[in-house]
């Protein structure tokens, strides 16, 4: 940077160009933008729709949310797989809470808050301090939510407090964004409340991976967790402080998913761990940990959901060509993720 | 408290499963010198190190610092660091995915927040200062190892510490990377900051240090003052025995002359790899020792490392025993009878959590074949065998490679490659690492096998090493073959001369 | 007098400590424990869970039952496929997420070639043999396509097979149009079930057959070794001649054989599929067989035994909560408790600070007594 050490002629000088973190979240965004382009020009009308955007942001704001926590966990270079299973206890426990239990909204979140936490406290104890596989603990995370899950209610039922169906119906018009209908009538664009979360919940976290202590001490712990150590943080304390964070998003995605479904079923949120590895894997999150960016993570969401409705736009709504199409482009994307780093590795390495 | 001194440790205790790895060993620090910790593998330096920077908890005793009336207690690095304890290992431990301005302050900055700005400037700033070629903001993974290394020491002098220790800092580092570091070594000890240097080097201590305490099998032999402490007698210190036997072993060293005329046993032609060397030719003939030379990244090891098909090559040819045949993978080097002992050898040598034994046989075991496993019975005898030949230091032959030294190690890497009986035998520093003793018996042991008839390549950065063993030397610059010397060019400074070639200093 | 006494006290103290310590070190002594630990609550429990009595089944054919006969039963799959997952584990350091979902396709395309075009046949469209062996191609085919990822596109385990564990399903119901395929021919369900006249159930012998041949494998050719290597250190593996791509590539075909033999045992056992469900949570349980085995997750070195002891152990944990009727959809919620228990036991953190808390008591204990 100063002319100072341009100047001075050295073997060793290397090139500072950009960091795996920001490579990986440029090419997801390019991605994400040109499968949107390329929907909006040949699939036309429904694309062309601003609706059509919030609502991917309506059905997915759950899934950010949980995303952003297995982003976090997953830059430790652990993994939570419980996420998917505490969101339907999560959605279980409220819904029984407000329909039979006379609860209100408030406790309603207080639950959610806490399952999420006590989820988070006790993989992250186990996981930190106890040294064991994270897969292994978050494993039994998910089948003992899952379980609990049918203990607390075997079946479906729909949610009728009203309080809570106000909340649900709650729709936040986007100023300038609206359309003209059939009838002539203008539809203002809207969003759910559950959207707002997850964009507070990904510009909360994003300051904290970036600024705080914190944060950078979870990156430093998927770099290298000896190292890390040897630098001085506390590697144990930051492992557990991100299951619980993890815990604690999964506890809020549970209720943001409670929100848009309004029901408890052992069925919800099914394979959402899935979707948010995937989600975070297309962000440019890499599971060996030390890369990826809350950002990236939120265009990974975006561009999943996206190629999901590209699918079904096209008519092949059948539920196997989403699955199939979903993991093509998981697969499209680790070989990209997997020869982009390749060469980029042996460039340094000259 | 001694008069001056900042740091003491009294009694030092540290006992492993079976082994007493530090027994009663004391050590003391001034403020303002230099203190070189010498010995061989195994003799406890990087045991005490850890000990003192809270990585061990010590068994018994006491550690004082300056100041404090109390005896310090050192859980871990966090503690070490406050008391004021900072360590450079000889393996990075940055964090390869951060910047360089991070890896620079993460972990000791007050306040929750990061300020990059300010840090970008006071990082840029202190690299500047220190004449560290690496920029604040690129990350850690795209400089090279010297450069991590000095970003490691930049961090250290960062912290204020009054006691710096420097854990094998010079291993990866050259010549010219070395000299600023001793540079920056002095300053700090004017500054006031006790050192603790740590190496293998021994001109490297005579060049800075003001003080060297011994260890020997986890005991103390001694604190010396420089001056008082001839080379010669260091050595003797270190490794136990006296001066006779030393000389006795010296003078051995005699390079082994060969038939210049025979048919050579690997004849190289241009052949250039992946690695990025300029083409280059290459002989070596029955019987015969010669090595690469030159300094750190001039290609020595991309060189051999092509032969043995390591690296991907790119073109030229290679003839053995006048024979042409194609190399692509290590397999075949190893079919073809070549052996390659790699320069890195936790990463490259060792399979940690295997066994000796496995270890040992793991090359034959390769030569022979998937579906022909070697016996048990007849693997224990290869194991035992080794072991009493190469007097391989361990509790068994069942004992993880990963808990012996690296001494140890290195010697049972080198029984691997002896027991899948190559006619041509690679070692790339062999001896890096390892104690004074090891290397000499490496040392005799490429002799005797040249005298067996075996042809071996040996690189090396000790050039009075290789004029001992070395009837040819190859020297490299820049990746490319500089020179060729043999018979009466054989000396250290025509050596020199060929490394420094036509640039101007 | 009394300090010899004691001083042998000492000792003997001393020795049983470094028994214990070296029995509790040991791999296998994790699924032994937890075998022994389960049996012993059966035991206690209700001892009529050991009970084992001969009975004819609708056909009039003599079969043994009883619980044990349903844990060794059932456990077949999971056993196969806990070998399998061993070796990809050792060499790859990851797992295979896709195997429940690749045993559907192996089930699916075995259905297919014996049901020809027609999902309702009267009779076999082609030899049972014949179906198996095609299932076992494709069944490698896919584990193939997880080695290619893993092995030459470098790309995490459980990442790359996320990718069949998405599709798998898709493609099995894909494979016969979404369509049900029954088969009625009762020889083809003697694999799954029983072969008449002989009492013991046919899953059994093909899980003891893959044992016999993993065991033969592992004598005779150098798999374990390499493996290892690979899974211990690729850089060095490489040097010494082996191709770390190729191993990982090999295991995770092997994983593909073990999935094949695993489905077409799954869809024997009912002559037909249900795509969503079948071996549904398997790989779960698989990768959680291994663990139990005391293999590091991590990959390295393993212990083929301890990795299908720990397959038992599970199935008769599952058994255990069923006979004490637990439903069977919170079945997971106990069974993650109990392995949370076996896991925390096991965990070397916890068992040094046993250990350790031991040998602090014990010797006062003798002292004590002495006194």
């Amino acid at each position: 940077m100063s002319a100072n050490t341009v100047t001075k002629k050295n073997p060793l000088k290397s090139s500072a160009g950009l960091s795996d973190t920001n490579l990986l979240l440029i090419i997801t965004i390019s991605v994400f933008v040109l499968m949107y382009a390329c929907a909006m020009l040949f699939l036309g009308s429904g694309f062309l729709k601003a609706q059509t955007f919030f609502n991917i942001l309506n059905e997915n704001a759950a899934l950010v949310v949980l995303s952003c926590g297995m982003s976090i966990v997953m830059i430790t270079g652990g993994i939570d797989i419980s996420v998917g299973a505490v969101t339907a206890l999560v959605c279980m426990c409220c819904a029984v809470n407000l329909d039979y239990q006379g609860g209100s909204i408030l406790t309603a979140v207080l639950i959610a808050l806490c399952i999420g936490l006590a989820f988070g406290l006790v993989q992250g104890f186990l996981i930190a301090y106890l040294e064991i596989q994270p897969f292994i603990v978050t494993l039994a995370g998910m089948f003992f939510a899952k379980g609990m899950t049918t203990i607390v209610n075997a079946t479906q039922f729909n949610v009728q407090n009203e309080s809570f169906q106000a909340l649900k119906s709650t729709r936040i018009t986007v100023p300038g964004m609206g359309a003209v209908n059939k009838l002539g009538a203008y539809v203002p664009a809207y969003v759910e409340i559950g959207v707002i979360v997850a964009v507070l919940v990904v510009i909360i976290l994003f300051a904290v991976l970036r600024w705080t202590k914190f944060g950078r001490g979870v990156y430093a712990v998927g770099g290298n967790n000896q190292s890390a150590n040897m630098l001085g943080i506390n590697v144990k304390r930051t492992k557990f402080f991100s299951y619980v964070l993890c815990g604690l998003l999964a506890g809020i995605g549970g209720f943001v998913y409670f929100l848009h479904v309004g029901s408890g079923s052992p069925s919800h949120a099914s394979g959402a761990e899935m979707n948010a590895i995937a989600s975070s894997i297309i962000g440019g999150t890499m599971l060996t940990g030390g890369v990826g960016n809350i950002a990236g993570t939120f265009f990974g969401v975006l561009s999943l959901s996206t190629i999901k409705n590209i699918v079904s736009s096209l008519g092949l709504d059948e539920a196997w060509w989403t699955n199939i199409t979903v993991a093509v482009m998981i697969c499209l994307f680790l070989v990209v993720q997997s020869i982009v780093l390749a060469r980029k590795n042996k460039n340094n390495a000259k | 408290m001694q008069e001056g001194a900042v740091l003491e440790m009294r009694g030092i205790d540290k006992r492993f499963p079976g082994v007493y790895a530090l027994q009663h060993v004391d050590f003391t620090l001034r403020a303002g010198e230099i203190h070189a910790l010498m010995g061989e593998n195994g003799a406890g330096k990087s045991t005490l190190i850890k000990v003192l920077t809270g990585v061990y908890q010590k068994d018994a005793s006491e550690i004082f610092m300056q100041g404090t009336q109390k005896p310090l207690v050192i859980k871990s690095p966090q503690d070490a660091q406050k008391a004021g304890i900072s360590t450079v290992y000889q393996e990075i431990t940055l964090c390869p995915n951060l910047t360089v301005a991070e890896n620079m302050y993460i972990g000791r900055t007050a306040g929750a927040l990061t300020k990059w700005k300010q840090m970008n400037k006071d990082a840029q700033t202190l690299l500047t200062s220190l004449g560290i070629p690496a920029q604040a903001t690129q990350q850690l993974a795209s400089c090279s190892i010297a450069v991590q290394q000095m970003v490691a020491i930049a961090r250290a002098v960062d912290m204020d510490c009054k006691v710096l220790i420097l854990d094998e800092p010079t291993s990866s580092l050259d010549e010219q990377e070395v000299a600023k570091l001793f540079k920056l070594m002095l300053d700090l000890k004017a500054r006031g900051v006790g050192i603790i240097f740590v190496t293998h080097f021994l001109d490297q201590v005579y060049e800075v240090c003001d003080r060297i305490t011994v260890l020997r099998d986890g005991q103390l032999v001694g604190e010396y003052i420089i001056e008082d402490l001839p080379r010669v007698k260091l050595v003797s210190k270190m490794m136990g025995k006296e001066l006779g036997e030393l000389s006795d072993i010296e003078a051995k060293g005699e390079a082994v002359h060969v038939d210049t005329k025979s048919m050579p046993v690997i004849e190289v032609n241009q052949l250039e790899s992946a690695a990025g060397i300029k083409p280059f030719d290459f002989t070596i003939r029955k019987g015969e020792v010669n090595g690469f030379t030159g300094l750190l990244g001039s290609g020595r090891s991309e060189c051999v490392r092509a032969i043995y098909g390591a690296d991907h090559v790119t073109g030229g040819k290679v003839k053995i025993n006048g024979k042409e045949v194609k190399i692509k993978s290590p397999l075949d080097a190893m079919k073809h009878g070549i052996s390659y002992l790699a320069e890195d050898r936790k990463q490259d040598g060792i399979v940690g959590d295997l066994s000796v034994r496995e270890n040992i046989i793991l090359a034959l075991q390769v030569l022979m074949g998937f579906f022909k496993p070697i016996p048990r019975a007849k693997a224990e005898a290869f194991a035992k065998e080794y072991i009493k030949l190469l007097g391989i230091r361990t509790a068994s032959a069942d004992t993880p490679i990963k808990s012996l030294s690296g001494g140890n190690q290195q010697k049972a890497i080198l029984a691997r490659w002896l027991l899948a009986n190559p006619i041509y035998l690679i070692l790339d520093e062999p001896t890096r690492g390892i104690d004074v003793g090891t290397k000499m018996e490496i040392q005799k042991l490429v002799l005797k096998l040249a005298s067996e008839g075996k042809s071996v390549t040996f690189i090396s950065s000790e050039t009075d090493k290789m004029l001992r063993t070395c009837s040819r030397l190859v020297v490299m610059r820049d990746r490319r073959v500089v020179g060729e010397l043999s018979g009466d060019d054989l000396t250290q400074d025509k050596i020199m001369m060929t490394i420094a070639g036509g640039e101007k200093k | 007098m009394a300090a010899t006494n004691n001083l042998q006290q000492k000792t003997g103290a001393k020795k049983f400590g470094a028994m214990l310590s070296a029995l509790v070190h040991r791999q296998i002594f994790i699924p032994i424990a937890a075998l022994l630990l389960l049996l012993i609550f059966n035991l206690i429990a209700d001892p009529s869970f050991f009970a084992i009595t001969l009975a004819q089944n609708s056909a009039g054919d003599p079969v043994l039952s009883g619980y044990l006969i349903t844990v060794l039963d059932n456990a077949s799959e999971l056993v196969i496929l806990a070998i399998g997952m061993t070796l990809v584990t050792a060499a790859s350091g990851g797992q295979d997420i896709s195997v429940g979902a690749t045993i559907a396709i192996a089930g699916s395309v075995v259905l297919r070639v014996l049901c020809g075009t027609n999902s309702r046949p009267d009779t076999l469209q082609a030899p049972i043999i014949v179906a198996f062996l095609i299932g076992c191609v494709v069944s490698m085919l896919f584990g193939a396509f997880n080695g290619v990822m893993v092995a030459f596109f470098k790309i995490q385990p459980m990442v790359a097979t996320l990718i069949l564990f998405t599709a798998g399903r898709s493609i099995a119901a894909w494979i016969n149009n979404n369509e049900l395929p029954i088969i009625s021919d009762a020889s083809f369900g003697y694999f799954g079930n029983f072969i008449p006249g002989i009492p013991v159930p046919t899953p059994i012998f093909i899980a003891a057959l893959c044992m016999i041949i993993i065991a033969l494998v592992l004598k005779f050719t150098n798999l374990g070794l390499y493996t290892q290597c690979v899974g211990i250190n690729a850089h060095s593996s490489r040097l010494n001649g082996i191709n770390p791509a190729t191993i990982k590539f090999l295991t995770y075909v092997i994983l593909g054989l073990c999935v094949a033999v695993a489905g077409f045992i799954k869809v024997s056992r009912f002559s037909t599929i249900n795509y969503s469900v079948v071996a549904k949570d398997i790989e779960m349980d698989a990768i959680l067989a291994v663990a139990l085995g005391g293999n590091a997750l991590s990959g390295g070195k393993f212990n083929m035994a301890s990795s299908i002891l720990g397959a038992y152990v599970i199935q008769l944990l599952t058994t255990t909560l069923f006979k004490f009727n637990v439903v069977s959809s919170a079945l997971p919620a106990y069974k993650a408790v109990v392995v949370i228990i076996l896991v925390v036991l096991s965990a070397p953190v916890v068992r040094e600070k046993m250990l350790a808390l031991w040998t602090k008591i014990a010797p006062k204990k003798r002292v004590k007594e002495a006194a």
